[in-house]
């Protein structure tokens, strides 16, 4: 199974700014002012060895969107935001327009960083393509229906050419859906949202966003755990510190590194890969957080260790 | 996991010992409430004998310091090692709660309050 991330950024896209771009090539200079730099291959190595992801790089700024390749034909995605669109890209310099292919797409649920990149889904504009979205979220239909429609886009649903369908699936029951065992769980976040456990080829990913999760209740943790159970990826929300998250912004139904961590123990997960990063948090702050929760790991650690990544748009996992 | 209370010139003391997890939590949290009701100027938890704290335990600590602001009583946490130290700057309860290095200067602190 392979995982890759075209979108990673919680609640609306976070690009790069200017002043960020050149913040970085500004330390990268001064880091590699007395070094000999003079080729492209030098001054690659260099930011390669001597410069951490941060500073090279960015973790990208698009919305929720993740490829679960298990292997078939057709594509399976989770989640439509903005970075849908990179993926579609990408989908289309594969095979060209006039190959028709298949895409099942899970919906977590309809709030607009999740949806937000179909209207600029292209391979719904091209005849041929079948495009199935499915969800456990009551509305998710209407949602992306509407959001094809004036005056909010100039493109009606129905002008698409694509043949598109919507299935509804329910929480709990397995399903086979492009190429994996899919089963949902209702997760606590306003307006209600929906985690996808994805079995293929005998790895399971966990798919959990825009949930929270309670220390208090037990019952709902233990549950969880069940769900994550010996997952050889979780895909966690972890938007918020833990004290922000049981304070201030208790019920805004986002969870955080730290409890992402301690569901992936009690459950026996592999990886943990921190997801849905919050807008404000910049690069040095995202990387230094994944350093924070590698700690965290470690000094909680009471069986095998569990592998923290922090996703990245770009970033490609094998499982 | 273990705890000692002490009462002393209003200011109540909650000593801890051993894991505060989600199996202990909701003691943890019980005694900090009825401290929280015995205080006439503080509560303070001495966290010298506690070796690991999960989010359920510092959730407890959470709703004890809400009830203690609404009571017009100071909470503040002393005594932390340095790896539960390390779970509180983590977490980010390190912004939330006053920590002080001992529990004598946190008991001096809420005589001066």
């Amino acid at each position: 199974m392979r995982i890759t991330f075209w979108g990673t950024r919680g609640s609306l896209p976070a690009p790069l700014g200017g002043r960020a771009v050149r913040d970085k090539l500004v330390n990268a200079l001064v880091k590699g002012a007395d070094r000999d730099l003079n080729t492209r291959e030098k001054a690659e190595a260099f930011c390669d060895e001597a410069l951490s992801f941060a500073e090279r790089g960015t973790f990208g700024g698009n919305t929720s969107c993740v490829q679960v390749d298990t292997g078939g034909g057709d594509y399976l995605l989770c989640d439509l935001g903005s970075g849908v669109r990179e993926f579609s890209l990408a989908a289309l310099q594969r095979h060209g327009p006039a190959r028709p292919q298949t895409y099942h797409v899970l919906v977590s649920h309809v709030h607009w960083d999740h949806i937000m990149g179909f209207p600029f889904f292209v391979p719904a504009f091209i005849p041929g393509n079948r495009i199935v979205i499915y969800s456990c979220h009551p509305h998710f239909e209407s949602a992306i229906r509407e959001q094809n429609h004036a005056p909010c886009f100039p493109v009606e649903f129905a002008a698409l050419s694509a043949d598109i369908e919507f299935v509804t699936l329910a929480p709990g029951v397995p399903y086979q859906i492009g190429g994996a065992t899919v089963t949902g769980m209702a997760q606590l976040h306003g307006g209600e949202s929906f985690g996808y456990r994805i079995e293929a080829g005998g790895r399971t990913l966990i798919y959990t966003t825009d949930a929270e999760y309670k220390p208090e209740d037990v019952g709902r943790m233990k549950r969880t755990a069940d769900f994550f159970r010996n997952a050889d990826l979780v895909i966690f929300d972890s938007m918020y510190s833990l004290a922000e998250s049981i304070s201030v912004k208790e019920d805004w139904g986002h969870s955080s590194n730290v409890m992402g961590v301690e569901l992936c123990q009690m459950a026996g997960a592999r990886r943990l890969c921190l997801f849905h990063h919050e807008p404000v948090n910049d690069d040095g702050r995202i990387e230094g957080i994944l350093a924070e929760t590698l700690r965290y790991e470690a000094i909680t650690r009471s069986a095998a260790p569990l592998e923290v990544r922090a996703a990245y748009d770009g970033l490609v996992m094998d499982l | 996991m273990t705890l000692v209370e002490t009462n002393a010139d209003g200011v109540v003391v909650v000593k801890a010992g051993g894991r505060i997890d989600m199996s202990s939590a909701d003691a943890f949290k019980d005694a900090l409430l009825s401290a929280t009701t015995k205080a006439a100027k503080a509560v303070i938890v001495d966290m010298s004998g506690v070796d690991y704290i999960s989010s359920a335990g510092l959730r407890s600590m959470m709703i004890a310091f809400r009830a203690a602001k609404a009571a017009g009583r100071a909470f503040a946490v002393a005594a932390l090692s340095p790896l539960v130290l390390e779970i509180f700057t983590i977490s980010r309860f390190n912004l939330v709660f006053p920590i002080h290095g001992g529990v004598a200067e946190a008991i001096e602190e809420a005589a001066r309050a």
